[in-house]
């Protein structure tokens, strides 16, 4: 029933979106505005709408570093890379995250908790180093400073 | 018209008012710094208590070292600028607003009876195409043609040949402000003159450049600029389809321009017959899905279509072949804003500002170690010293300047020597930097040099598309040589190895990233040599940053045995009794530099 409905779902918002080659990174950014990925499930379908080989959809999903082909962590965490945020130690900041969760860019961790991306700029250099956790800022950070929030993070995940 | 005479009295008085007004700078920055909660305090203040005053939204007002920003404009057209806004701030400034008028002046940044003429940030600035950002509501039509807005729409459609528009943006001397400036008119003028249909206007807002969100301000704080640009352009080439490429990164920006594009067609200014005329155009948005390579415009072109974005080989140019093979004009936020103020006030007026080859203002986003980072809008001439010292306050804590990084990472770093360069194409271009879309990052004398160019040629590398041999192995390479040299292993002949690679890398790539991947090194490498050879031959890192050559250790002298160091280290390398003196342990020390952000005594040194 629950699969179903999701399929249904899916569908939904593929065939919402203009039937044309050229509105392929739309669909594409519809379905993991929706689902946080983008599933085998949903690569078909596309295909199947597009009447394009998968092959071709896996091209473009790979090639442009907004796609996941795999679920993200319950809390989102992008750390800015841009020039500001990085003569104001954004690498220092990455490798603490890294180390306080265990995993590495691009990974979520065991639990489904937490995963780790980066991107090139968010343009709020003016409090750089910046991070987003679920789409909401944090700036003007230290290694000491993030090393806190996410041990704060990971005590609210344990619900404890 | 638009009250342009401002100069650069950016908060003089208003003549117009209706009241007071209240305007909180919810541009992607603000929020980042928490406008939005400000912004709501307010609004609940004033509907709480029913006060006659109008809480309204307004974009980057451009002091984003003094976010959130919240401007009142009073009933007599004085505005006062108030920085580092909280919710629990805004609601006692507001209630003793209303009660007698004053405001306590340690809240106060800027406004017409304070700082303005005297305080360089803005004297020194001249803004046409930020005139509107921080001043209007980006979400009103209204309070856009009240500026003046869509008034040189309308005179090119009704009193001008299309022709005629080309030559005005040709004699305005306006070139591109991507970053290759090449004339925006010419551009124009061959998409024009290209055989084939329809023709298309596109607007690169994929604003790449780390560091850079000029172009992210202007779609924030006035998106209706931009779109009557395009739609200028579209009435001078005979296109009637248009094209945003925007950043997904830039989700408020998307949304602006969404609004503005439904506003523009419900007031008959996009969409068929434009202004009961013949001519129609439509525009559309594409956002893109972070590849940096996507700025180049052929890339960019083969990602509107849906594909991977791949460049091609140019010629044929977009303007001949683009979109679908079709003739395409592209131009980014910056070009297509600065037109519809050319077409508004006249070609004469614009190029009365600048240089005899760069004509107008340029939009900069000034960042990094910088004490005023901000949006910025200088007048082409202007020298970077003016910029980083007069405008943008010197470096912060007192520190001593190493250099300026501009054009991002297809651009350089300019040193001290050359701080009395001339803001224009051709001077920048001489120092081994480009001007860039805007992107002027400051470093002081903390960044390490070798570490900028390692940092720089990583993004490159990662961002490379692959497509030509030279790009996707010769900057692997490149890095793998810088990685070494930052972690104390370089070798005596890697100086001389960067540069052959960097040759090489330039002449073999078929487009602009592989083209200027090389820049960052070549030019830290032409003004920065001696850092190179401190950590190759001496395996030293003059600005202590590189940490396969520091080492951190705890001053005896300072330290006062608090704990706070070794509770925090994450690899329990810091060893020390209660009220005695703590010791790194050397051989766990990871360098993550948390002992040195949490001790409050500049007991950890690092060497």
């Amino acid at each position: 029933m629950t699969q179903s409905t999701e399929e249904f779902m899916l569908d939904d918002i593929i065939r919402g979106c203009p039937h044309s080659r050229d509105y392929l990174i739309s669909i594409l950014q519809a379905v993991q505005d929706r689902y946080g990925y983008l599933s085998r499930e949903s690569i078909y379908r596309i295909s199947d709408y597009l009447d394009l080989p998968e092959s071709k959809i896996y091209g473009v999903a790979t090639f442009y570093n907004q796609f996941r082909l795999k679920p993200p962590g319950k809390f989102q965490i992008h750390v800015c890379r841009g020039t500001a945020c990085h003569v104001k130690g954004s690498a220092g900041i990455l490798d603490t995250i890294g180390r306080e969760l265990g995993i590495e860019v691009g990974g979520t961790s065991k639990d489904g908790l937490f995963s780790l991306d980066t991107v090139a700029c968010l343009g709020a250099c003016s409090i750089a180093p910046v991070i987003t956790i679920n789409g909401k800022f944090y700036g003007r950070l230290d290694n000491k400073k993030v090393q806190s929030l996410v041990k704060k993070l990971k005590r609210q995940g344990d619900g404890t | 018209m638009a009250s342009f005479s401002q100069g650069g009295g950016v908060l003089k008085k208003r003549s117009k008012t209706e009241g007071t007004r209240l305007k909180v700078g919810l541009g992607a920055c603000g929020i980042a710094a928490g406008a939005m909660n400000v912004f709501e305090e307010a609004r609940k203040t004033v509907e709480e208590n029913d006060l006659p005053i109008r809480v309204e939204r307004t974009g980057c007002i451009g002091m984003c070292h003094h976010e959130p920003l919240v401007e009142i404009e009073e009933k007599d057209g004085g505005r006062i600028l108030l920085g580092e806004m909280t919710p629990e701030k805004i609601a006692p400034i507001i209630a003793q607003y209303m009660e007698n008028g004053h405001i306590d002046p340690d809240n106060i940044v800027a406004g017409t009876d304070y700082i303005t003429e005297n305080d360089p940030f803005f004297s020194k600035q001249y803004r046409i195409v930020l005139s509107n950002c921080g001043t209007i509501n980006p979400e009103s039509i209204d309070e856009y043609r009240e500026t003046g807005g869509y008034e040189g729409l309308a005179r090119a459609i009704r009193e001008i040949d299309p022709d005629e528009i080309i030559r005005e943006v040709l004699d305005s001397g306006l070139r591109g402000r991507g970053g290759a400036g090449f004339p925006t008119g010419l551009k124009w003028k061959f998409t024009k003159q290209a055989a084939g249909s329809p023709k298309y206007v596109v607007c690169n807002a994929d604003e790449g450049d780390p560091g850079a969100f000029m172009d992210r301000s202007t779609l924030e704080g006035d998106p209706h600029s931009v779109i009557e640009g395009m739609t200028i352009a579209a009435y001078a080439i005979g296109a009637s389809d248009g094209y945003i490429y925007v950043r997904a990164e830039y989700p408020l920006a998307v949304s602006r321009l969404k609004t503005a594009i439904r506003q523009a067609n419900e007031a008959g200014l996009l969409g068929e017959h434009i202004l009961e005329s013949d001519f129609s155009f439509d525009i559309r948005i594409k956002e893109g899905a972070g590849a940096f390579v996507c700025g180049e415009e052929t890339a960019l072109l083969a990602s509107i279509e849906g594909e991977r974005g791949l460049p091609r080989l140019r010629p044929p140019f977009p303007a001949t072949k683009g979109l679908w093979g079709k003739p395409t004009n592209i131009n980014n936020v910056e070009t297509y804003a600065s037109v519809s103020r050319i077409i508004q006030n006249g070609a004469s007026w614009y190029s009365g500002f600048g240089t005899e080859k760069s004509k107008g203002t340029k939009v900069f986003a000034l960042a990094g170690k910088i004490r005023k980072g901000g949006l910025i809008e200088v007048p082409m001439g202007i020298t970077l010293k003016e910029i980083i010292y007069d405008i943008g306050g010197g470096i912060k804590e007192g520190k001593r300047f190493k250099a300026v990084q501009m054009g991002g990472p297809s651009g350089g770093c300019i040193p001290e020597s050359l701080l009395d360069t001339t803001i224009d194409y051709d001077s920048v271009t001489k120092t081994g930097a480009i001007m860039g879309s805007g992107g002027m990052v400051v470093m002081d004398e903390e960044t390490c040099m070798v570490e900028v160019a390692r940092f720089f040629l990583e993004f490159t590398q990662n961002e490379s598309c692959g497509k030509c041999t030279f790009c996707r192995i010769g900057t692997k390479r490149m890095l793998e040589i810088l990685e070494r040299i930052t972690n104390g292993l370089g070798r005596e002949d890697d100086i001389e190895r960067l540069e052959t690679l960097a040759q090489s890398v330039k002449s073999g790539s078929l487009c602009g990233l592989g083209q200027t991947a090389p820049n960052p090194v070549l030019t830290t490498l032409r003004y920065f040599r001696d850092e190179y050879e401190a950590h190759i031959k001496e395996k030293r890192c003059p600005a202590k940053q590189c940490r396969g050559l520091i080492s951190y250790r705890i001053l005896p002298e300072e330290c006062v045995g608090c704990g706070v160091c070794l509770k925090n280290c994450p690899v329990d390398a810091i060893r020390g009794e209660k009220k005695q003196v703590h010791e790194i342990d050397p051989k766990k020390c990871i360098k993550c530099g948390i002992c040195l952000d949490s001790c409050r005594f500049g007991a950890v040194e690092v060497r």
